[in-house]
């Protein structure tokens, strides 16, 4: 490792080696021990490269190459069959304790009555769907945790027709990559195609057993229980089966995680 | 020669008193880089881990909130939640990486022996905390890590591993549904990993003042792996 010692006839004199117990001690100079100690520090050097983080241009980039990592990562071990948690009836929060996380009003405005679900893109049936065809489709009701990005969760009792139903009923080709929605406040959303086909991902129209509420989306939002809350979006007025999205999500596009599976 | 080697011990003659130094080396490269690199994303982790706590400051339900805590904006890390989330999820890759190779360094070199804390330190431990905290006799020091270095470093190992295990179910519950259960659900691990980063928190303080405490040489010992004149030598 340090040949340059071995070959001074001085320090070869003094290069002894003693046993202290299960220790070896061999002999050197002051010089060489400063050398080998700063080679020791300088090979630490990589370490400093975090400080790219301190630079704005370098640092926005490589976070976003971070949170890009996190979602493929995070949809590498998302496993299509397996259920998220249920629970008892005993466990649900009072629907006036569930919270109303709206971006900008409670209430769109929508006209139920003429409400219908636009549907276009990867499928054989484009067109609007009424509500009542949704309801048609075979209904799962389910008390699953719907968990917030800003960290506080609630359990909550959801009915609606699964999402891989609806998909059949408009004919969807399933190898297209992604669901896109938009809704009556302008929120929008992306799903991917592996969890729009999870058994618990819903086209939701119940809350509690009772019609959705307009605070809490009415008359159709998303309950997707493997996905973080801002995923579930509300007043959904069209869906687009697709390979490419122009925009990610309302919040996505300011820099939150797109994948973020639960 | 064995000099790279972790025990290795060194002897020269300082040229300006002509004294007798003794150096050993304590600390490998895999270990030392692990540390600073794990070091800087533990920082990170935290800082940004409390902006992410202040999006919802408490423990209990979002209807009716009862904050729990206010973290001072200068403590946190991410400007906003999606920000600290972009740090959050960045770093703790950096973290759990540095982990692995530290963990697995220790185990497979055999170097843990070093600083793992076992049963037979236990009667080691109550000198110590006299000596520190009630002014009592410094017990001889026989080796690079005494009883209560072992606790600390194996408790602060513990912790750090708890907080992967936290903090994964707390970023997939659904994918670790098993390990949520184990914690007592989401809400739970939510909590737990809150306690955790407060315990490595407290262990990064305690740290800070023994470093500061015992001076320089163990400071450099942790950049270059050397250090100089070791008070367990015979």
């Amino acid at each position: 490792m340090f040949p340059q010692l071995a070959c001074s006839t001085l320090r070869s004199r003094a290069l002894r080696i003693l046993a202290l117990g299960e220790r070896m001690e061999s002999f050197t100079d002051e010089r060489d021990f400063r050398r080998f100690s700063r080679r020791s520090l300088l090979k630490l050097m990589p370490v400093v490269l975090v400080g790219a983080f301190a630079i704005p241009r370098l640092r926005d980039s490589l976070l976003e190459k971070g949170l890009a990592f996190s979602d493929w990562a995070s949809s590498k071990w998302f496993r299509a069959g397996h259920p998220a948690p249920t629970y008892p009836d005993s466990e649900l929060a009072p629907l006036t304790q569930f919270p109303l996380n709206s971006y900008d009003v409670d209430d769109p405005e929508i006209d139920l009555g003429s409400w219908t679900l636009k549907v276009s893109g990867e499928v054989q049936r484009p067109g609007e769907y009424t509500l009542a065809q949704i309801q048609e489709l075979p209904k799962v009701r389910q008390n699953t945790r719907h968990i917030c990005v800003e960290g506080w969760d609630v359990i909550g009792r959801f009915g609606g027709a699964r999402i891989s139903e609806f998909l059949k009923l408009v004919g969807a080709d399933r190898r297209a990559r992604f669901l896109y929605f938009e809704c009556a406040d302008d929120y929008y959303e992306s799903l991917d195609m592996a969890t729009a086909m999870h058994p618990q991902s819903l086209l939701c129209y119940e809350m509690y057993d009772q019609p959705l509420t307009r605070g809490h989306g009415a008359p159709l939002r998303l309950s997707l229980p493997t996905k973080i809350g801002y995923k579930s979006a509300k007043y959904l007025t069209s869906l687009r089966v697709t390979n490419v999205l122009a925009r990610k999500g309302y919040w996505e596009d300011q820099g939150y995680s797109s994948f973020y599976g639960l | 020669m064995r000099r790279g080697k972790p025990g290795a011990v060194i002897a020269f003659k300082a040229a300006k008193t002509g004294n007798l130094i003794r150096a050993a080396y304590e600390h490998p490269f895999a270990i030392r880089f692990c540390h600073w690199l794990n070091s800087v994303s533990l920082l990170i982790l935290v800082a940004s881990g409390l902006r992410i706590f202040m999006a919802f400051p408490s423990f209990g339900p979002k209807v009716p909130q009862k904050d729990f805590l206010h973290v001072p904006r200068l403590l946190t890390l991410g400007g906003w939640l999606g920000g600290a989330l972009q740090w959050h999820f960045t770093f703790l890759w950096i973290y759990v990486a540095t982990g692995i190779v530290y963990l697995g360094y220790h185990v497979l070199s055999g170097h843990y022996r070093q600083v793992l804390f076992t049963p037979r330190d236990l009667p080691g431990v109550w000198p110590m905390v006299r000596h520190y905290f009630f002014f009592g006799r410094k017990p001889r020091v026989t080796h690079p890590y005494n009883p209560l270095q072992k606790l600390a470093y194996t408790s602060a190992t513990v912790l750090g591993v708890l907080s992967v295990l936290t903090g994964a179910v707390l970023y997939n519950p659904v994918q670790f549904s098993l390990l949520a259960r184990l914690m007592g659900g989401f809400h739970w691990a939510r909590v737990w990993h809150f306690a955790v980063m407060c315990g490595l928190v407290l262990f990064v303080v305690g740290h800070l003042i023994m470093v500061i405490l015992h001076g320089w040489n163990n400071f450099v010992s942790m950049l270059t792996g050397w250090k100089k004149n070791p008070e367990y030598l015979p």
